[in-house]
């Protein structure tokens, strides 16, 4: 084996003309962005107070913006599904060879649900639970740090596998014995499996921490049963993600090993089983549907709650339901392959469990429901979005619970209907609810609005073109279309392949449009700012700090005693209320601890792709032992003096009652 | 927006309707995929009595509490109604009952496994899915074809599936159920075909870059005679499907054209299961008797004591595994002397013997 | 190689706010919450197991290669260190720094020892054609154990850094909560070797 592995120039696409060019664009706007950064002299904020930070707000906003890259890869791959279709029907081929298109479904699938959904999610759950619960950060805020940025790793590899190999060509569940090295010589299979492992550790780490912030964390007087309902749908999430998520570290780690040392889990030889794969994939990959859903409900429940200025209904209604999705969620995997050839009595048993998940799901609508019942309900670009899941999730878990029922998954298993399902739920459930919850806590996270007219125009498209993509797919579900084929050869479908393209489009307009909405509110945020920090007149405590909420988000820590904080606050008077005196504020300092490691293991995962073994070793030893300078610096903490924070303070009040 | 969203789901309702004209799930021609078509509509409709009300009323009551309108009853504090909660709740239960036991009758009615109750003889047809093909072996009649699949009308066929390499779905759109190939394991589906004509047959599973092209026809005739005159058609054939046929066409191919077999060596598919698996007398003198494959099934209770200490999700894996097993794993039982070469396919003193 | 690291991670929380007395908590906790994904972990691996002990693809299967006796051993002596690092920890609490010592360097000679045979049953059934690469069965044996050695290597490379810290800079509340966590990690990796012991060695030995 050479110095570099199986590394070498051939590894690099030059024959793939889109690659290349999206190579350069992406080269291109790499040096514009860091030209600006010098220009602006901005390279020293960005680490010292970005890259290295431990503040749970500024994660946030970092998960964020990673989702939003990655969805305009994750997009990308959409598109070129979509008009690949459209062009090789009637027996053409297209533009897209199997060898690349099979790339890009699975790449599609991966990056939108690991790199898009999830760091989307987490990011609204790092920026909003503490605030949430009254606390001055996670429980471990440097742990928090490393989390992001061995998410990023696994983006990161990701994206090298564009320019540098191939990624996967096995659609994103990687069965085996397709994606063992009988089958998938190349390094694809092992892009994927370092960039989900490192990621998924991470995540790993991130529930842990989270379910320890929410247990540990808690303003005083804030019970379980009082906690903000998003919170609550984070925290059953994050119960999910520390249950569910060591299943894929264990099935990735054995399909690591039947790849490199020829063990024999799940091929094909040597007694070898398959089907223990897909078992033990989707006793996580369900759970994953609900960890994405979830955080979306409760996002969904503070947007209703605050736009019709109402009390949410049935809160403890709402924490079980949710937590009975979490349990059931574990005991449904099954329904992923009704086809296998499982009895009779275990598939309608399956069957039966995932049906129960409609009710309280349910239940969940109701409550939306009648809160919005004699309420005052703001249609404000948050709500639309609300509206619109309201509408399109349940005709999502309509077609959902018509896949649980064995006998009709039958004929419409991993047909277009299912594809058209699932994105009827994670589009119409998850991405709506992060889309409600950014526009809803943009402001909080920023200090400034949100172009209204934009949003507004942002949903339409996005919802309209949701419909015009995705309802064609349901109809080429029962007319015996079956997923990922890259050219069509039946004239009856070709109509529906073109509308569906056509709404991808729409939908790409309602991206644009987001990023537009960006652009102009950033531009124009001087006229938009929010001052009192509570624009929307908030339930929850993290509306009760500024915006963007100080560092140390609360300068004495809240009195708890309602379920919604805030507004018992502003109705007693007790709001904004400056104490005598400030105490100091123990807070940890910014560390290179979490970027430098993950940078060590994101070099192992390379190296590990390609089989460099001096690289393996180096990222290795190197990550521990930033590891160790870690664990024995005495120097990881501060304190805010008192001065300091009533200096802070006293300008915020300033603001509100100017505001 | 109100008109929009109606007609826009009106639009769809009226589009599913029109799927049903052209061939696929909801033009069925056989008796399984009759009764899976009326199953999708009955759970819809009995869907649609939660669906449309949840629609109507997240529209309405968005318009009707809407903020400009100072008129309707503003409530802020209210919260609670233990008469609302209980009904949310049980309605939904009730209609998850109702498609409960409609799921548990119609799963064991549908069953792919469970045969059909004729008058006709059925007839066997083995399946192997290949990388990218379709290989159909007809034990009865000693022939072979690729990429095309005969059988009478009005006679249930019996399909025993497997794969010869990654896992695919073995899928007649029109005929009902599909089911997956794997290798070194047998699963079974059961159709029949009420009415005559070529339907279109593909994997429905991807299994890589040849997957596109991996169709087949299938062929419901008008008459057994009919179904008879096409087996002699292959019958005429020379070629001859053997280990070393096999062999050549088991390479990797797209797009593979209808190819016929006049006559197929003994055991042909059996051997093909069996390609992946090592045995030796070694095993057989420790009284394993060769059972690898259904090892999950005799040894369910070690399993589970095993599942208990290991965890609860241990214990569910390893539950439905060793159920799964008890139905998937269905291969023939070994001989005693079959070779260690995974693929001595003419090994003449194989012999069969069928599990069930 | 993944798992071993979070392990290690937790312990860098006690320093987070070492000047808190209720950190310490949040930071065993914490490390409570993770050892409870590792059970998740081996869970999975040990339901991999119990579908797969018997595709022994003609090869040995459990009856032939596991040596009791010799395994009985190796269980004793990981048993036993758990006991000496119980006796470590009341030490650590009661601030006797030589006593904590001895008994850390009792409970690592003890690892090593069961690291040490575990090595060499590996090394003989791999050089008897017995290796991982033979079958399901062995794929799933060495999987199994090996992640169970590797965590406990994991433990003993954290044993060593603990050892250094406390020559050092002795019994502060910092190396308490480290030594805290790390005591939980080696019982759990006990717990974890008893299921072994008892699914893998007992069961398939009869």
């Amino acid at each position: 084996m050479s110095f570099l592995g199986k590394l070498s120039l051939d590894a690099i696409p030059y024959h793939e003309p889109i690659i290349m060019v999206t190579l350069a664009v992406v080269a291109i706007a790499g040096l514009f962005i860091a030209a600006l950064i010098t220009k602006y002299k901005k390279w020293s904020v960005l680490w010292n107070d970005w890259l290295t930070s431990v503040d749970h707000k500024r994660l946030g906003i970092m998960y964020i913006i990673l989702a939003m890259v990655m969805l305009i890869r994750g997009f990308s791959d959409a598109i070129m599904m979509r008009t690949q279709q459209a062009l090789a029907t009637n027996g053409a081929a297209g533009y897209l060879p199997p060898e690349h298109y099979d790339q890009i479904f699975t790449a599609h699938g991966v990056i939108m649900i690991i790199f898009m959904a999830m760091p989307f999610m987490i990011g609204l759950m790092n920026l909003v639970v503490p605030l949430q619960i009254g606390a001055r950060d996670v429980a471990f805020p440097f742990l928090n740090n490393l989390s992001f940025w061995l998410t990023a790793s696994g983006a990161v590899l990701i994206n090298i596998s564009l320019g540098l190999g191939e990624f996967a060509k096995t659609g994103w569940v990687a069965y085996p014995p397709l994606s063992e090295l009988a089958y998938s010589p190349g390094v694809g299979v092992d892009y994927y499996i370092w960039a989900l492992q490192i990621s998924g550790i991470g995540t790993t780490l991130t529930g842990v921490n989270f379910i320890a912030t929410v247990l540990k964390m808690r303003a005083p007087g804030m019970k379980l049963m009082q906690m903000p309902i998003f919170t609550w749908t984070c925290t059953w999430a994050n119960i999910l993600i520390v249950a569910s998520f060591p299943i894929l570290t264990a099935v990735l780690g054995l399909l690591t090993l039947d790849r490199y040392m020829d063990f024999h889990f799940f091929t094909n030889e040597g007694g070898g089983n398959a089907m223990m794969y897909i078992n033990l994939f989707w006793a996580w990959g369900h759970p994953e549907v609900y960890i994405l859903v979830l955080p979306a409900f409760g996002i969904f429940s503070e947007v209703i709650s605050t736009f019709t200025s109402k009390r949410l209904f049935g809160y403890t209604s709402m924490v079980w339901a949710s937590g009975v999705i979490s349990v059931l969620g574990f005991i449904v995997w099954l329904h992923h392959f009704f086809t296998m050839g499982s009895s009779a009595n275990v598939n309608a048993f399956f069957g039966v469990m995932t049906m129960v998940i409609a009710v309280p799901t349910g239940v969940k609508l109701f409550n939306w429901l009648f809160t919005i019942y004699r309420g005052r309900l703001r249609i404000t670009v948050p709500v639309l979005w609300t509206l619109g899941f309201m509408v399109t999730f349940t005709i999502g878990g309509m077609t959902g619970v018509l896949l649980a029922l064995p006998g009709a998954d039958y004929v419409l298993h991993n047909s277009l209907f299912l594809i058209a399902h699932f994105h009827n739920t994670i589009i119409g459930g998850a991405v709506f609810g992060y889309l409600a919850g950014f526009a809803f806590w943009f402001p909080k996270a920023t200090g400034f609005h949100l172009n209204e007219r934009l949003g507004k125009a942002s949903f339409w498209c996005w919802q309209i073109g949701f419909y015009v993509a995705f309802m064609p797919l349901y109809v080429l579900g029962f007319m015996g279309m079956t997923r990922r084929i890259n050219h069509i050869d039946n004239p009856a479908w070709n109509i529906w392949i073109y509308l569906a393209a056509v709404g991808a489009a729409i939908i790409l307009v309602g991206i644009i449009l987001q990023f537009v909405q960006l652009y102009v509110s950033i531009r124009d945020r001087d006229q938009n700012r929010d001052t009192t920090g509570d624009p929307w007149n908030g339930h929850t405590l993290e509306w009760s700090t500024a915006s963007p909420p100080q560092f140390y988000n609360f300068a004495t820590l809240p009195q708890v005693a309602d379920i919604d904080a805030f507004t018992d606050a502003k109705e007693k008077g007790t709001a904004y209320q400056r104490p005598k005196h400030y105490q100091a504020i123990h807070m940890p300092k910014n560390t290179p601890s979490g970027i430098l490691m993950a940078l060590g293991i994101t070099a192992v995962g390379f190296a590990a792709i390609w089989h460099i073994l001096w690289l393996a070793i180096v990222g290795l030893v190197g990550a521990f032992i930033v590891f160790l300078f870690r664990a024995y610096n005495n120097d990881v903490d501060y304190y805010v003096q008192p001065d300091e924070v009533a200096r802070i303070e006293d300008a915020h009040l300033n603001h509100v009652v100017r505001g | 927006m109100l008109i929009r969203k109606l007609s826009k789901a009106a639009s769809a309702a009226l589009v599913l309707m029109l799927a049903g004209c052209d061939g696929g799930v909801l033009d069925p021609k056989g008796q399984i995929g009759i009764d899976e078509k009326h199953l999708i509509v009955v759970a819809t409709l009995l869907m649609l009595i939660v669906v449309i009300p949840v629609i109507f009323m997240t529209l309405y009551f968005a318009w009707k509490y809407r903020d400009s309108r100072d008129q309707e009853i503003y409530a802020p504090k209210w919260a609670h109604s233990t008469a609302i909660e209980t009904v949310v709740w049980i309605v939904p239960i009730v209609i998850v009952i109702i498609l409960g036991v409609i799921t548990w009758r119609s799963t064991h009615d549908l069953d792919p496994y469970k045969p059909l109750v004729h008058e006709a003889k059925p007839i066997t047809v083995e399946v192997v899915s290949m990388d990218w093909k379709w290989l159909f072996i007809y034990p009865e009649q000693g022939v072979a074809s690729v990429n095309e699949l005969a059988f009478p009308a009005n006679v249930p066929v019996n399909f025993k599936i497997t794969s010869d390499t990654a896992m695919n779905s073995f899928f007649i759109p029109q005929l009902g159920s599909q089911i997956y190939s794997m290798a070194g394991m047998t699963t079974k589906l059961h159709l029949i075909a009420n009415e005559p004509g070529t339907f279109d047959g593909i994997s429905a599973n991807y299994s890589g870059a040849g997957f596109a092209g991996m169709k087949f026809k299938a062929i419901a005739t008008q008459t057994p005679a009919d179904f008879d005159a096409w087996i002699a058609k292959l019958k005429q054939q020379k070629h001859r499907l053997d280990s070393v046929s096999y062999a050549a066409l088991a390479k990797p191919s797209e797009y593979n054209p209808v190819e016929y077999f006049g006559s197929v060596s003994k055991g042909m598919f059996d051997q093909i299961v069996m390609q992946y698996m090592h045995m030796d007398s070694h095993q057989d003198m420790k009284g394993h008797e060769g059972m690898d494959m259904h090892a999950g099934m005799e040894h369910t209770g070690t399993e589970h004591d095993m599942a208990h200490m290991a965890g609860e999700h241990a214990m569910e894996n390893t539950q439905n595994m060793a159920d799964m097993d008890s139905s998937t794993h269905s291969a023939p039982s070994l001989t005693k002397d079959s070779s260690t070469e995974p693929l001595s396919l003419e090994h003449s003193s194989t012999q069969k013997v069928e599990a069930e | 190689m993944s798992i071993t690291i979070p392990a290690d991670l937790n312990v860098a929380h006690s320093d987070e706010h070492h000047e808190h007395h209720d950190t310490s908590g949040n930071t065993l906790f914490g490390f409570w919450l993770y050892l409870m994904t590792d059970c998740i972990l081996f869970a999975s691996v040990f339901a991999t197991y119990a579908v797969l002990y018997m595709n022994t693809d003609g090869g040995v299967s459990g009856k032939d290669i596991f040596e009791l006796d010799f395994v009985l051993i190796e269980t004793a002596a990981l048993l036993v260190s758990s006991i000496t690092y119980g006796l470590a920890l009341i030490f650590a609490k009661r601030h006797n720094k030589a006593a904590t010592l001895a008994w850390l360097v009792i409970t690592f000679a003890l690892g090593c020892v069961f690291i040490g045979m575990e090595v060499y049953e590996f090394h003989h059934l791999i050089e008897h054609g017995n290796g991982p690469q033979r079958s399901a069965f062995l794929s799933s044996f060495f999987a199994l154990v090996g992640m169970h050695g590797l965590h406990v290597t994991a433990g003993l490379i954290w044993m060593v850094i603990m050892m250094v810290e406390v020559a050092k800079t002795g019994l502060g509340p910092r190396s308490i909560t480290r030594l805290s966590c790390l005591s939980l990690f080696w019982h759990f990796l006990d717990i974890v070797w008893i299921c072994v012991f008892t699914v893998v060695y007992l069961l398939g030995a009869l």
